[in-house]
């Protein structure tokens, strides 16, 4: 059963998207990315932190209260955390949040949570438009029309 | 310390659809070591239910707040008229400060927003255990340390019981045997003798079957109580 009441996509919708990127995986893979020219959606926008096990359930949960369309979170690859084990937190709280959202009628797709290297540039932009692609056959948030209808 | 599990959304929605004005209250003791109703929770919880109004179309207000102690008058005081200012207060402290908060709050309502469990311990991050039965008359001095109370599913005073499987117990094969592990103990303490010795039937009224409970400590209480006596239980 979906998650979402169904409601209609607009043509020519592009999904905002937040990224919680890691200071030392993600974020310098984003930089690599802009440095190597590649191009990925314009509606990610990306929130450096120093570590993914920094991302607190709030940050994800005020971004969606604010109609954001979607969300990820960006950290170092499995067992290359800077700080030992903050992206596998991440990834349990990323886990939690989403069985929260499911009981707000928010889709849990609209959450995701991704292990890239600094190295990774190209996947950067790769997990970009997967994951704006993704929001964009789901469509826009709930809460964003809400919002705007208010 | 008291552990308690928040209720699901959708049992916490059906209660409070119905009030415009809500604040989720937590409590900064047990129930926030167990992440279950601290300051942090009670603003996770508030801004659920924000999205959950939005979503539902439902004009509602939620804030959040929280005190050190739900279940002492002089930790809540300094908060009550906020609390007031609010058509309900969703308390997601134990049942303990649900009923303090809900003797001070005149006219406005306090529901629980979580469900109290136990009394229990840490076993590890994230992962709590019930070790005691708050059952008004321990006997830990003789099992162990081990409360056969709540850890033996069947209460035993005088086990094992002919359920126990290597180890485990019959109603749950992940569950530890609570006499198996009192008997290895035992050993441990070079006290295994201390246990043939049959324990008689208990006194089941000074726990929660004997009616509500009340503890005096004459050196502290107001003078009315001190005539009742010392650190005195009613229903002992």
């Amino acid at each position: 059963m979906a998650v979402e009441k169904p409601h209609a996509v607009p043509e020519n919708f592009k999904p905002d998207v937040i990224a919680f990127a890691c200071h030392y995986c993600a974020f310098a893979a984003a930089d690599l990315a802009g440095i190597m020219r590649l191009t990925y959606p314009t509606g990610v926008k990306i929130i450096r932190m120093p570590c993914t096990g920094k991302l607190d359930h709030l940050y994800v949960l005020r971004a969606f209260e604010n109609g954001i369309d979607g969300v990820f979170v960006a950290g170092c690859l499995e067992g290359q955390c800077h700080f030992r084990e903050g992206n596998l937190n991440a990834a349990k709280r990323v886990k939690h949040i989403k069985t929260l959202l499911e009981q707000v009628g928010i889709d849990p797709e609209r959450l995701a949570m991704y292990n890239l290297s600094a190295a990774q540039g190209p996947r950067w932009a790769e997990i970009c438009t997967e994951f704006t692609e993704r929001i964009r056959k789901l469509g826009p948030s709930p809460l964003r029309n809400k919002r705007q209808k208010a | 310390m008291i552990v308690g599990k928040q209720k699901p959304i959708s049992e916490i929605w059906d209660m409070i659809k119905d009030f415009k004005k809500i604040i989720v209250f937590g409590c900064n003791t047990c129930v926030a070591v167990c992440h279950a109703g601290g300051s942090k929770e009670a603003e996770i919880l508030a801004s659920l239910l924000r999205i959950k109004a939005l979503q539902e179309g439902v004009d509602m207000t939620v804030e959040s707040g929280a005190c050190e102690r739900q279940c002492e008058p002089e930790f809540i005081q300094q908060h009550l008229e906020a609390l007031k200012a609010h058509d309900l207060v969703l308390s997601i402290g134990c049942g303990a400060g649900v009923n303090l908060l809900s003797a001070y709050t005149g006219n406005t309502p306090v529901f629980p927003g979580l469900n109290t469990e136990f009394y229990g311990a840490v076993q590890q991050a994230g992962h709590f255990i019930e070790v005691c039965g708050g059952c008004g008359n321990c006997i830990l001095h003789l099992t162990g340390g081990i409360c056969p109370i709540v850890r033996c599913s069947k209460s035993l005073l005088n086990g094992p019981c002919g359920g126990t499987n290597n180890g485990k117990c019959e109603i749950n094969s992940e569950q530890d045997c609570a006499w198996c592990l009192i008997i290895e103990r035992m050993k441990q303490l070079d006290k295994l003798e201390q246990l043939f010795a049959i324990q008689p039937p208990k006194d089941w009224s000074r726990g929660t079957y004997g009616g509500p409970r009340e503890v005096i400590v004459e050196h502290i209480a107001a003078d009315e109580k001190n005539s009742v006596g010392s650190t005195k239980e009613r229903k002992s």
